[in-house]
């Protein structure tokens, strides 16, 4: 049943990403209210799905690699529904949609749904840091999906080739803008989540540790690079793209050795 | 009830023609009094229509006529060597739609046609010359023009120099209202471009010229403050926008000189618009980080793919007029010569009943 849920989900984020593959092959995209209800749907569907399986659990559905998954595709449509509509960014929906449908198409498809045989007891801290941290990553892949817009229309600017995108884009100071708030909100999520992670109670694994304070010095590095002025955009643009990329890399490394230690 | 379209346009009239034919004040009242039970007269710069209803036909000799009374002429040739177009029922809904949605234009998907259209509809409405045949045909043709515009990209991009170079550095800058602009050359070419930036916000506009008399007359005329022309490599650290319309042989900016004036700025893009021939920037500075030149060549291109894209336009446009032009004639047409049926056989309620649809 749950998983019927993410499946009807998963295809509403998929109509979103038809509609606008059809409308580009036809040259005449255009933003509209379609793809922001077919991902608002889609994300009450995720949300029902995920209450569902917390329920069965017993605790934040945090327990495997498909849960994970879901939760970060999750807190990237939730991202999206906060800040798209905020900073005038609907077209962000046309690039999240493909990332979600990705998430969660790999999540379905891969047999990575492992139901723990040992109900681990609820620890309100550990899932706190959880959460946290996976909402963080839900910043920086909207980092990286600003990124990928900055990308698409710097290159139309410099070409001088204007696609029909190129008009409903974000102007590209605006975007920008977009890209160093949205790299705030991911790193301040994410230092509380690291940091949160010390007061678990728990022991936590050293490589888990080192990758996650990894992760947190790519990301103060390119805040770094944007507060002094030293990296330009286009360049902060293509590091948002590849810090979620290795973000993205470990989560899926870390989640996966744990799941497979914790297993009996 | 005939419903017709008489008229001149740009694409069969010169503009001596169509100045001939422009009507006047007394021209509806002259073709009301030839047997029009409706008439609106659509006169734009590059068009003269007449759009009616009557009963019985009116001549198209008779309709230019009317229109020319304005310049006191009552001989003219007969209207078969005059380059008139008439249609008819369909084709007059039709053209009318396909005007209004700007697919008739000299630029194609053109929307100032339609603010026109709106205009004459108002003023033929308030004169009292428009009845509910008229009166509906309008009222479709402003929601097929505004469908046109919704759902194809007609209108998409800009056909001209000045208002390519303003658009892209809105797609740079967003809100213009905080950029600095230096206008360097006093051309007319410059001035156009620079007031066409001052109409979307700019308020920091310098002006650089060799002759430093220019700069302070285009400075003045455009509300900008003049600079020396050997301060302007300076200017060039501050300002976000540069135009370049100098006579100058050999380039002015290039990566070498440009370089230094980059430093610190390396978060704020710079426009250059290159509008001088030969050119003043060196093609090389487009490959610069956050430059984006754009020489004469480049911003007809834009323009040109612009064009292009409304062309490709054209038969989107005009199957959603298809749909509406047979949905009229279905529906509203055929209702309206019922209902001018009925009103021959009942005088006495027509005036009450068009009153009504109104």
């Amino acid at each position: 049943m749950d998983r019927n849920l993410l499946i009807i989900s998963t295809i509403c984020f998929l109509a979103a990403v038809v509609r606008t593959v059809v409308a580009l092959r036809a040259g005449i995209f255009r933003p509209g209210t379609f793809n922001f209800l077919a991902i608002g749907l889609g994300f009450v569907f995720q949300t029902v799905f995920l209450s569902i399986r917390g329920h069965a659990v017993g605790r934040c559905p945090l327990t495997n690699l498909f849960e994970v998954f879901i939760f970060l595709a999750w807190s990237v449509a939730l991202i999206y529904l906060l800040v798209g509509p905020a900073y005038r960014l609907s077209l962000m929906g046309a690039f999240t949609a493909p990332l979600v449908v990705l998430l969660q198409g790999f999540a379905l498809i891969a047999p990575i749904d492992v139901r723990h045989t040992v109900k681990v007891p609820p620890n309100p801290s550990l899932e706190f840091h959880a959460s946290v941290s996976l909402i963080a990553y839900g910043a920086f892949a909207l980092a990286c999906i600003a990124g990928v817009m900055y990308l698409v229309q710097e290159r139309q600017l410099k070409t001088h080739h204007l696609h029909s995108i190129f008009y409903h884009l974000p102007p590209l100071t605006d975007l920008f803008a977009a890209i160093t708030r949205l790299l705030w909100w991911g790193f301040i999520l994410y230092t509380i989540g690291i940091a949160s992670g010390f007061f678990t109670g728990r022991p936590l694994p050293r490589v888990q540790v080192i990758a996650a304070i990894g992760v947190w010095l790519l990301y103060a590095a390119i805040l770094q690079g944007r507060h002094l002025r030293r990296i330009a955009p286009k360049q902060i643009a293509a590091l948002c793209i590849v810090g979620f990329s290795v973000a993205l890399t470990l989560l899926w490394g870390i989640t996966f050795s744990a799941q497979t230690h914790s297993l009996p | 009830m005939n419903l017709f379209c008489v008229g001149l346009s740009h694409h069969t009239a010169n503009v001596e023609t169509r100045e001939r034919f422009a009507g006047s004040t007394g021209a509806e009242r002259a073709l009301r009094a030839a047997g029009c039970a409706e008439v609106l007269l659509l006169a734009t710069c590059n068009r003269v229509e007449v759009y009616g209803a009557s009963e019985k036909r009116v001549s198209t000799d008779e309709i230019a006529r009317c229109l020319l009374q304005k310049s006191g002429v009552s001989d003219i040739e007969h209207s078969a060597a005059l380059p008139f177009y008439r249609y008819e029922a369909e084709k007059c809904v039709q053209h009318l739609f396909r005007v209004a949605s700007g697919l008739d234009s000299m630029v194609v998907g053109e929307t100032e046609i339609l603010g026109q259209t709106k205009k004459a509809y108002q003023s033929a409405r308030t004169s009292g010359a428009v009845g509910p045949c008229l009166h509906r045909l309008f009222q479709r043709t402003f929601r097929v023009a505004k469908q046109v515009r919704t759902h194809t990209e007609i209108t998409r991009g800009s056909v001209s120099v000045g208002s390519v170079a303003v658009d892209l550095a809105q797609k740079i800058f967003g809100d213009l209202g905080d950029c600095k602009v230096l206008v360097l050359g006093a051309g007319e070419t410059s001035e156009r471009t620079a007031r066409a930036l001052l109409s979307r916000g700019v308020s920091d506009l310098r002006v650089s010229n060799r002759s430093s008399d220019r700069a302070q007359e285009l400075a003045q005329r455009v509300g900008g403050s003049a600079v020396r022309f050997d301060e302007w490599p300076e200017q060039c650290r501050e300002i976000d926008i540069l135009i370049t319309s100098t006579s100058s042989e050999s380039p002015l900016l290039t990566p070498t000189n440009l370089r230094p004036m980059l430093t610190n700025r390396v978060d704020r893009p710079l426009f250059i618009i290159d509008i001088a021939v030969p050119r003043d920037v060196d093609p090389a500075v487009n490959e610069m980080e956050g430059v984006y030149l754009y020489d004469i060549d480049a911003l007809r291109s834009v323009a040109e793919q612009s064009l292009a894209v409304r062309r490709q336009q054209i038969a989107s446009a005009e199957a959603i007029i298809a749909e509406h032009v047979a949905e009229f004639l279905e529906k509203v047409l055929l209702e309206l010569n019922r209902t001018s049926r009925a009103a021959e056989q009942s005088p006495v309620a027509d005036s009450s009943l068009r009153a009504s649809q109104l």
